[in-house]
């Protein structure tokens, strides 16, 4: 960590008791950003700061949002924005407390997002169960149309933006960017095929569509106040500005915390005083997951480093959605691991079959070892079927299926199998006499070693 | 039970019409449709699929897909405990078991005096404030067993009704867009470059490199 101040860049009301109200909003800066632009800035120049921001996407690929907004064809309108609130990837909770606590700082977000890309109908995909942050974006929204800020000639300029409050209701997969276009035009949220068409040529009725996260948004008005460059001399490499991080499971003090981004280490996020405060009750840790349910394991070894994208793409895993879910050693790691696959076991679409069928098998023989019927041969079949799902189990895994879904279920499978082998085999007692099968494992953080050979945490076979 | 009361069916146009294609408010009206009956009815859909130019199948196979869309009626209180990783880590399991023995169900089903379906759930996002659970979608955080109790005391005694609405009605505010306050609907088949875009390129001569998306990054 840096010992510079860090601006609170996207959760600076949330301490506020009303921070959600338009007043407290504009009392605290709300809607400078937008006016500056107005009168300040063509779009093109905001389009710049963006970029200047090195601003990556939030929501779990990663993407820079400035390249993404330049994919879309030149002279094909209509453009729509559609902001990805759906979230849902087990560990993961901030956009929700960003559009609970501050609605109005994502609606002044998609606002300079539209103005940039030329959008003039914006649509505000809502996670369904999330009703509180519903009912708040709703009342912002009727306050920000009500005060000029959103409809038609916002702030008396020449720029109008409708946005439509929109909520899904109950999946998933329509976190993927396709299938959350697809459910917003009514269908099943399968996602699509691509390439050929990418959302920012076909997307949204196959028009050309950007699709960004809130936190990513969230970050706008802060940017075109303060400009890219501010932005991006926080942080360390690609990661730029600052980012939060939920750090759930055993810690003594579980809590989203907004930290510089790259800089901040795993270790300052889950010892530090002011963030995680350490393992509860003084355990050992065992394992932690570092972005979200789909992110490979990481381990003690893992601890130092740097909360930044490219470290941690290295070292074999990936900071996701900012979700840090962190197992102590009484944690048990095949009853963890089965959670996580009866997760996507659960939410798999059902479109491509390795991942509709895979996962639901991989549930069921994790299920089986649980209740005392594992078989010798189960743990290396279990791989086996990853093998299936995502070729050679590597890290960043192969695809057999449209969507990243399928694939995420192998990370926990693959981390607990490979690193607390022995634990898997203590279920499985049943002999079956089946001949043993080898499986190809190439994913850094599946290969990591164990912390000591004195104090082995698990074998690797 | 029911098409859309007159009244919903109002709401309903209203909501169709702030789409440029009529199919996306499927999913809005089949939330209006929950809100209205409880649950979603066979005859609600029915009617949804003339209001969408649809037919009943279509309306059925969105329908089918949403695990929030329920189409068999469900208890007054919807109690959806998460289990996911960060709660299973610090309890969501027992907490779940805790309800079942409570309430003398298993996940997944309704008490027979139909006060409380009780369903095991996937992270509803809460994960710093584990063990959670959500009640007709408002959340509870670090919940007790003590916690709950108090808390199905007081769900049966009826001193929640304000924070815990009906089944079925998620945020109590519309959105409402005066409408001369609203900026017109793009429509994908016109091709018509927003004046605000449209005035900065031609500022900023032909072929700038950015802004509006001109070029691949």
């Amino acid at each position: 960590m840096s010992d510079r101040e860090i601006p609170r860049i996207v959760s600076s009301r949330w301490d506020l008791e009303d921070g959600f109200t338009l007043d407290r909003y504009e009392a605290t800066g709300g809607y400078g950003a937008l006016r500056k632009a107005l009168e300040e800035l063509t779009p093109a120049q905001v389009h710049e700061e963006v970029k200047a921001a090195s601003l990556l996407g939030r929501g779990g690929a990663g993407f820079p949002a400035g390249i993404k907004w330049g994919f879309c064809p030149p002279g094909v309108f209509p453009r729509y924005l559609v902001v990805n609130g759906d979230e849902s990837e087990p560990g993961t909770y901030k956009d929700r407390i960003l559009m609970e606590r501050d609605p109005h700082q994502l609606i002044e977000g998609m606002l300079l997002a539209a103005y940039a890309i030329g959008c003039g109908q914006a649509f505000l995909y809502v996670r369904g169960e999330m009703a509180l942050a519903q009912e708040r974006l709703a009342s912002a929204l009727n306050d920000a149309y009500a005060a000029g800020y959103a409809g038609r000639n916002i702030l008396g300029s020449e720029f109008s933006l409708d946005i439509v409050l929109h909520w899904g209701a109950g999946a998933y997969i329509v976190g993927e960017e396709t299938a959350l276009i697809e459910s917003l035009e009514g269908n099943r949220g399968m996602p699509r095929l691509k390439p050929p068409f990418f959302p920012a040529a076909k997307g949204l009725y196959l028009q050309p569509t950007v699709v960004n996260n809130v936190e990513t948004l969230a970050n706008l008005p802060w940017i075109v106040t303060n400009g890219g460059g501010a932005f991006a001399d926080l942080g360390a490499e690609k990661s730029t500005g600052t980012r939060l991080f939920a750090v759930s499971g055993h810690v003594e003090n579980p809590g989203v915390f907004e930290v510089e981004f790259g800089t901040t280490t795993f270790r300052d996020l889950l010892y530090g005083k002011q963030y995680g405060g350490g393992i509860r009750d003084g355990r050992r840790l065992k394992a932690f997951i570092p972005g979200g349910a789909s992110a490979p394991w990481f381990y003690e070894e893992h601890l130092d480093l740097p909360l930044e994208t490219g470290a941690v793409g290295a070292a074999g895993s990936m900071l996701g959605s900012g979700a840090i879910v962190v197992m102590d050693e009484t944690t048990d790691a095949v009853r963890a691991c089965w959670r996580v696959v009866r997760f996507f076991a659960r939410e798999s679409c059902g479109k491509c079959t390795p991942c509709r069928e895979g996962t639901g098998w991989l549930e069921k023989i994790l299920l089986r070892m649980l209740d005392g019927k594992g078989r010798p041969s189960d743990v290396d079949k279990l791989l086996d079927i990853c093998d299936n799902i995502s070729p050679e189990i590597n890290w960043p895994p192969k695809q057999t299926t449209i969507c990243p879904l399928g694939p995420s279920a192998v990370s926990p499978i693959a981390s607990a199998v490979i690193r607390f082998r022995d634990e898997f085999a203590a279920y499985c007692g049943v002999d079956d006499g089946a001949v043993p099968i080898t499986v190809p494992v190439k994913g850094k953080a599946y290969l990591a070693q164990p912390v000591s050979e004195a104090e082995p945490v698990g074998a690797t076979s | 039970m029911a098409r859309l009361s007159k009244e919903n069916t109002n709401l309903a146009r209203e909501i169709i019409d702030r789409y440029p294609v009529r199919r996306s408010a499927l999913i809005p009206l089949l939330h209006l449709a929950q809100e209205q009956d409880g649950y979603v009815t066979e005859e609600a859909m029915e009617h949804i699929a003339e209001l969408l130019g649809l037919t009943p199948a279509e309306v059925l196979g969105t329908c089918s897909f949403y695990e929030m869309f329920k189409r068999e009626p469900v208890g007054e209180y919807l109690v959806n405990v998460c289990t996911n990783i960060s709660c299973l880590l610090c309890g969501g399991e027992d907490l779940l078991e805790h309800l079942e023995d409570r309430l003398g169900i298993t996940a997944g089903s309704t008490t027979a005096d139909g006060k409380f379906t009780l369903e095991d759930v996937e992270c509803i996002a809460a994960c710093t404030e584990a063990p959670c659970l959500q009640i007709n979608y408002r959340y509870f955080h670090k919940v007790s067993h003590e916690q709950v109790d108090a808390l199905l005391d007081d769900l049966r005694a009826g001193r929640l009704a304000h924070e815990v609405p009906k089944h079925g009605t998620l945020a109590r505010v519309r959105q409402q867009v005066p409408s001369d306050r609203r900026a017109r609907v793009a429509h994908p088949d016109q091709s018509i470059e927003p004046v605000w875009l449209a005035r900065n390129e031609r500022a900023s001569g032909a072929g700038a490199p950015s802004g509006g998306g001109a070029g691949a990054g």
